[in-house]
């Protein structure tokens, strides 16, 4: 009877398991396959665009749908702009609360203080947007903006950057707002990897009377570069791509200025402006076009990252 | 036991024939969002009565006029008509269901709503950054009496493609040749200055937020929101006032017939009472019906529509079809057939 148990587990395991290996290895390929597909068909959906404005639809900054002429210079630079600040906003603060919720905090808040930021992270981008419009902007408008204005658009050089009309929306106020949205997931993700920092290491630092700082400056973060890094390029692969949030705060014209409060336009929220009600094969495909090119910054990004990753490894063998 | 079975076996029956009637019966549309929620209003009554459901999907006239193309629906719906050869190419008839005005608003403390006067070319040369200021001789010179500030002027305009700006524009075009030749008329257009913002609300939202702004929605929606609209000079030259009245005025000087497949863009109409930036919306059907049954649903959904739906419009802020239009447009669906040439609609 044992015997016979036996033999019957064993003999359906050694035929099963190529195939098992054959179903996962399908399905890690499917997203081979649908990246592909999808590219090819942006590709392919663009190429009336392509063929029509060559390579001058990236230095191009009118978008005429009457004229038919399309440029995607000005989105482009929104999406980076705002996805820059939304950075500078949402490192150091994401750092701070990974540094204090694994260095720093009591015990018994860090599993309500960290439920919470996962919390933020689910919140989906539509409230952001709106409550960036209808919350944010007045009182941004009313009290915070024209004292911008007045300090910093006074200092010489970088006042260029704190002009334009106090409106509460624009490219200052998508980027904040980015920079809100990202937190949760570079915040989670620092605080995971920080976690994995052998207690050995830091005690000794400890030991031999660092600081927390400089704990964190000379055991954690070199320890956990790599996760770092990979935080914030999630971070930034979510505030190049994002849409609803930005369309209502950022102002939507086709505008490049030096002036933060002025608005202008991404990628993302012109394709979810205009799609619905583009009429002609030239407009849309100009849109599938600059799909394409998000779908090409973003995959720069992820690369970059990659590289800088690898030049950090390459390092650390170095200087040990 | 047995009343058991019987239970399931009629509670089986029932619902197979239920659904199956229904997914007979259903109408299904695609299109404009301007009239959608008059059409999802219209539809909820009519099922109520007929027992046939209308599944509306809102989007947008682009999107409404390739589906129908696609013949994935029974009806598409448009903010702007197309033309006739547009038409004829297509195998398409096209008939307007109602109506609605664009209204300028404004912000402007201590300014009563429609208090401010404003003409055609004044609003595009505000729309194309020439006139900046409220206190502009432009608009002082037309406004005597009311306190304007020397405060610069926020153009608002929508971000999204829209029939809203289809009709704004056309307006504008019309009474601009500036305009006309620097800007064009469209349902999203290379404007000249302004910020956008996504759909009406986003609009409405702007312009009560940045004091002395202005901007354009549709008049349900800023009659709803109570923002101070402007009066707006027409062809005939007196200052009007937006409401249903000064919108049929406009429509009733149109000349709609069925041999140009209704084609009409009611801004700038003649008549004193007419709105000058008055729009209608309008169904797309095919001449040639592949699925004869589900046009005429389609028609008979729309015939329930025009006789009994006029009070619904009017409760949404829409405006009703004249009933000598109405007539005009029962008469053109004859020109619907099925596969055979047989008239769908008797």
């Amino acid at each position: 009877m044992s015997t016979q148990l036996s033999s019957s587990t064993q003999k359906p395991r050694t035929n099963l398991d190529p195939l098992f290996r054959l179903i996962t290895r399908c399905f890690a390929f499917l997203v081979l396959a649908l990246l592909a597909a999808i590219l090819l068909s942006l590709i392919q959906g663009a190429t009336p665009a392509i063929k029509h404005f060559g390579l001058g639809f990236l230095t191009n900054a009118s978008w005429d749908p009457v004229a038919q002429e399309f440029g995607a210079l000005v989105p482009i630079f929104g999406t980076l702009i705002t996805a820059t600040i939304a950075l500078i906003i949402g490192v150091p603060v994401s750092f701070g609360i990974a540094m204090f919720l694994t260095e720093l905090c009591p015990l018994q808040l860090r599993r309500p203080l960290g439920v919470a930021i996962e919390l933020l992270a689910g919140i989906p981008s539509i409230i952001y947007g709106m409550w960036g419009l209808f919350v944010f902007a007045p009182w941004f408008a009313d009290h915070v903006q024209p004292w911008m204005m007045e300090t910093l658009g006074a200092i010489p050089g970088i006042g260029l950057l704190f002009q334009g009309l106090p409106m509460g929306i624009g490219v200052f106020t998508a980027g904040l707002i980015l920079g809100i949205m990202v937190i949760p997931f570079i915040a989670s993700v620092m605080r995971d990897v920080f976690e994995v920092v052998p207690p050995m290491l830091k005690e000794s630092a400890y030991g031999l009377g660092a600081t927390t700082w400089e704990v964190v400056r000379h055991v954690v973060l070199p320890y956990t570069k790599t996760g770092v890094v990979g935080g914030i390029m999630l971070g930034l692969g979510r505030a190049l791509g994002e849409t609803m949030a930005v369309t209502f705060v950022i102002g939507n014209a086709y505008q490049i200025s030096a002036g933060l409060f002025n608005p202008s336009n991404s990628i993302a929220s012109s394709l979810a402006n205009e799609f619905a009600e583009a009429e002609g094969e030239l407009y849309l495909s100009a849109l599938i076009e600059l799909g394409l090119i998000l779908f090409f910054i973003t995959f720069v990004v992820l690369a970059c990252s990659k590289l800088l990753l690898l030049r950090l490894k390459a390092g650390e063998g170095k200087e040990s | 036991m047995k009343s058991t079975i019987r239970l399931v076996a009629t509670m089986t029956l029932s619902s197979a024939m239920f659904s199956g009637y229904a997914a007979a019966a259903d109408i299904t549309g695609a299109g404009a969002t301007f009239p959608y929620p008059l059409y999802a209003k219209w539809a909820e009554t009519y099922k109520a009565k007929s027992g046939v459901g209308m599944n509306y999907q809102s989007i947008g006239s682009g999107g409404g006029i390739k589906q129908i193309q696609a013949k994935t629906v029974d009806f598409g719906a448009s903010d702007k008509p197309l033309t006739l050869d547009e038409l004829n190419k297509a195998g398409l008839t096209q008939f307007p269901a109602v109506m609605g005005g664009v209204v300028p608003v404004v912000n402007l403390p201590g300014v009563a709503p429609g208090q401010l006067k404003v003409t055609g070319p004044l609003l595009a040369d505000i729309y194309l950054g020439k006139v900046t200021k409220w206190n502009d001789p432009a608009i002082t010179s037309i406004n005597p009496g009311v306190n304007l500030p020397a405060q610069n002027i926020t153009v608002v305009r929508r971000s999204d493609g829209s029939g809203t700006t289809f009709i704004w524009t056309n307006y504008l075009s019309r009474v601009s040749e500036e305009w006309k030749t620097k800007v064009g008329e469209n349902s999203a257009v290379n404007w000249p200055t302004g910020v956008g913002g996504k759909g009406n609300e986003g609009v409405a939202n702007y312009v009560t937020r940045i004091k002395g702004a202005i901007g354009y929605v549709e008049y349900a929606y800023a009659k709803q929101n109570k923002i101070a609209h402007a009066a707006v000079k027409n062809q005939a030259g007196s200052f009007v006032q937006p409401d249903d009245l000064t919108f049929k005025a406009a429509a009733a000087n149109a000349s709609w017939k069925a041999a140009d497949g209704f084609y009409q863009i009611l801004t700038n109409q003649p008549g004193k009472d007419s709105w000058p930036i008055t729009g209608a919306t309008f169904i797309l059907m095919h001449k040639k019906a592949d699925k004869p049954e589900q046009s005429l649903e389609s028609l008979k959904f729309f015939d329930w529509a025009y006789s009994q739906g006029d009070k619904l419009a009017s409760d949404m802020d829409y405006v009703p079809m004249p009933d000598n239009v109405k007539k005009v447009i029962r008469d053109s669906w004859k020109q619907i057939t099925d596969t055979s040439g047989k008239p769908v609609w008797k």
